[in-house]
């Protein structure tokens, strides 16, 4: 669907996006996940036509348009700050598009309504966006998009404004809205929990580069580098002649007896945390590496107790170790 | 909490307003007084109006005023608004002293301005009349035309026609829907300014007005000098009532747009 072909970005000489090579598939949820900064909505804008790459082709749908203004590209995206148009009401903002592509007035009607529903904002197609909370505006802003079924919608950290609450309704009527409606969606955000709740792909980024593109499972079990293994979700990284290696803290495992174990340490702190507990442990000094915590994870079938001060072994299966490039 | 200021503050601010409004408001007491002889009052009276309105001189300079407000406000506000909205896609680098060259009528005194044009007019051999008039009050109303359009499509910022684009409109679209409405009250009350302005301007008119052009200020001015009469105190009042009234609805519309910071340019 989607096809980016070496892009990259430089802002006044300065490199933002490093030469970024992908395939975007038809019907595909992919995500760009990253910290703040790193160049996530300068990608967007590149795809939807708002910033010329530096060097490098955008494809869509087979067709090279990097040279093509945004309005000629078959795509929606939804601002990272909602950008309605403040002078016409919720209807007119998101009849917009069907205007300008001059669709008959009866459709026009039918897929207004459509989306209405779809985004729950039925009651509120009269008011101005001045008059609608921050949540109601970002509804507004997603029916805006997607009355115009686009083969392709990019959405900009959509749900960076909203409390937790509205943000897991939301999360799930999305990922709803994209499956019943087939579209692909290119989706940012620095919340590493949504990115792997809803994407079929997820790319992690750092300073402009990707860490790793792949599947959440992928992302989770087997990242490839130190960022992707530690932005996303806890991790304990060993070092070892060979290199860096990670081991998830729930395949780490206690023991009371020192002996014959892999590492030894203190406890630091026993977290309780609902069906999970979690152990802080200061792993002793060998030789010269510098003193490391490790996190243990045990669910709720661990029964014994453990106590704070307590020294105490650890242990792990080597195959759960994963190689990491630092 | 409300921060309080310093009570001389207080006094001072007090002391400008009457420093600047007391002998406005003695002009329009005078302009209903019963008498010629200023000084006294003698009882309320409409008979300085009635005796403007039927003063040839008098409509004439109106009429010239206001046939040259109307024609240098449309071209002003349509020449102060292109300059904004080009400005926009200069490079930074000229935006500058593009941007200075287009501020400067406002700073400059206006016996400079009203001089230079002066000059400038005889070199290229233009009779003075009404379009000399014309040019000079376009020149520096065009000005404040242009800062305040470019203050309200610096508000306004680029996200608004990004999404329009975005959402399919052309350039000629994206104008049309999203950018002029935005930039309309701007361009209204750039106008009103820049009829205000022209409908008070004396000393730069003064300069290029011909003996066809006498404006209401230039005349008012020929009359002061042979004396005040309660005539010209009426023909003030209405002028500054006027003025007052375009201001004030000029500040009005630049509000009424959604979501935008206030502008205040008096004091009420
Ligand atoms: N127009 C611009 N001119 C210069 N630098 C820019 C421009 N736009 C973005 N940048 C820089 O590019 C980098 C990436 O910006 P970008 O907006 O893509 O980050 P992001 O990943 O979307 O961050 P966030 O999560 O905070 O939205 C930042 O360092 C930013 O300062
Ligand atoms: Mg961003």
């Amino acid at each position: 669907m989607i096809e980016l072909v070496e892009i990259e970005k430089q802002f006044q000489g300065q490199v933002v996006v490093k030469p970024l090579s992908m395939v975007i598939e038809e019907g595909e949820f992919l995500t760009l996940l990253g910290p703040s900064g790193c160049g996530k909505t300068t990608i967007l804008r590149m795809i939807a036509g708002f910033e010329q790459p530096t060097s490098g082709n955008v494809v869509l749908a087979g067709k090279v348009v990097t040279e093509n203004p945004p309005n000629e590209r078959d795509l929606n995206l939804v601002f990272q700050h909602y950008a309605l148009f403040p002078h016409m009401t919720v209807e007119e903002n998101i009849a917009f598009g069907l205007k300008m592509k001059k669709i008959p007035k009866e459709q026009q009607k039918q897929r207004i309504a459509e989306a209405v529903a779809m985004t729950q904002l039925t009651t509120l197609t009269s008011r101005y966006p001045h008059q609608l909370s921050g949540g109601q505006q970002q509804r507004v802003a997603i029916a805006r998009a997607i009355v115009n079924k686009p083969k392709v919608l990019l959405l900009d950290e959509p749900l960076g404004a909203l409390d937790l609450q509205l943000r897991k309704n939301l999360q799930t009527e999305l990922k709803h809205l994209q499956r019943t409606l087939g579209i692909t969606f290119v989706y940012v955000t620095h919340d590493q929990e949504e990115a792997m709740m809803m994407s079929d792909r997820i790319v992690i980024l750092n300073n402009g580069q990707v860490e790793q593109i792949g599947t959440p499972k992928e992302i989770y079990s087997s990242p490839r580098t130190l960022f992707a293994a530690t932005f996303v979700g806890e991790n304990n990284v060993f070092t070892s002649p060979q290199g860096l290696f990670a081991v998830r803290p729930e395949k780490l495992r206690p023991q009371r007896s020192e002996e014959s174990s892999m590492k030894s340490g203190v406890i630091q702190d026993v977290l309780y945390l609902g069906n999970v507990h979690k152990l802080m442990v200061e792993l002793d000094q060998v030789g010269e590496q510098p003193a490391m915590t490790v996190t243990i994870v045990l669910d709720s079938t661990d029964e014994e107790s453990w106590q704070v001060g307590e020294r105490i072994g650890v242990n792990w299966n080597p195959k759960d170790e994963v190689v990491i490039q630092p | 909490m409300k921060k309080k200021g310093h009570p001389l503050l207080g006094i001072h601010s007090a002391l400008m307003m009457i420093f600047i409004y007391v002998p406005i408001v003695l002009v329009m007491v005078y302009s209903f007084n019963n008498t010629r002889l200023s000084g006294d009052w003698k009882g309320f009276t409409l008979d300085w109006y009635v005796s403007l309105m039927k003063d040839r001189h008098v409509m004439e300079a109106l009429m010239n005023s206001l046939v040259i407000a109307v024609i240098s406000t449309v071209v002003a506000t349509l020449l102060g608004t292109i300059s904004a909205l080009s400005m926009r896609d200069f490079a930074r680098k000229w935006k500058g002293p593009l941007n200075g060259v287009l501020y400067m009528p406002v700073i400059i005194p206006d016996i400079i301005m009203g001089l230079s044009l002066l000059v400038l007019f005889s070199q290229l051999q233009i009779p003075l009349g009404k379009s000399t008039v014309m040019i000079a009050h376009i020149t520096f109303s065009m000005s404040y035309v242009y800062v305040v359009v470019n203050a309200r499509l610096a508000g306004m910022g680029r996200q608004l026609e990004e999404a329009a684009q975005d959402l399919g409109a052309t350039y000629w679209q994206t104008f049309r829907y999203v950018t002029l409405p935005q930039i309309t009250p701007g361009i209204i009350s750039g106008a009103l300014i820049a009829f205000t302005l022209s409908l008070d301007d004396f000393m730069v008119s003064f300069f290029v007005a011909g003996p066809s052009s006498t404006t209401l200020p230039i005349y008012i001015y020929g009359q002061v000098k042979r004396g005040i009469s309660p005539e010209i105190n009426a023909l003030c009042t209405l002028l500054i009532l006027v003025s007052i009234t375009l201001i004030l609805l000029a500040q009005y519309v630049l509000n009424r747009g959604k979501g935008q910071k206030k502008h205040k340019m008096l004091p009420f």
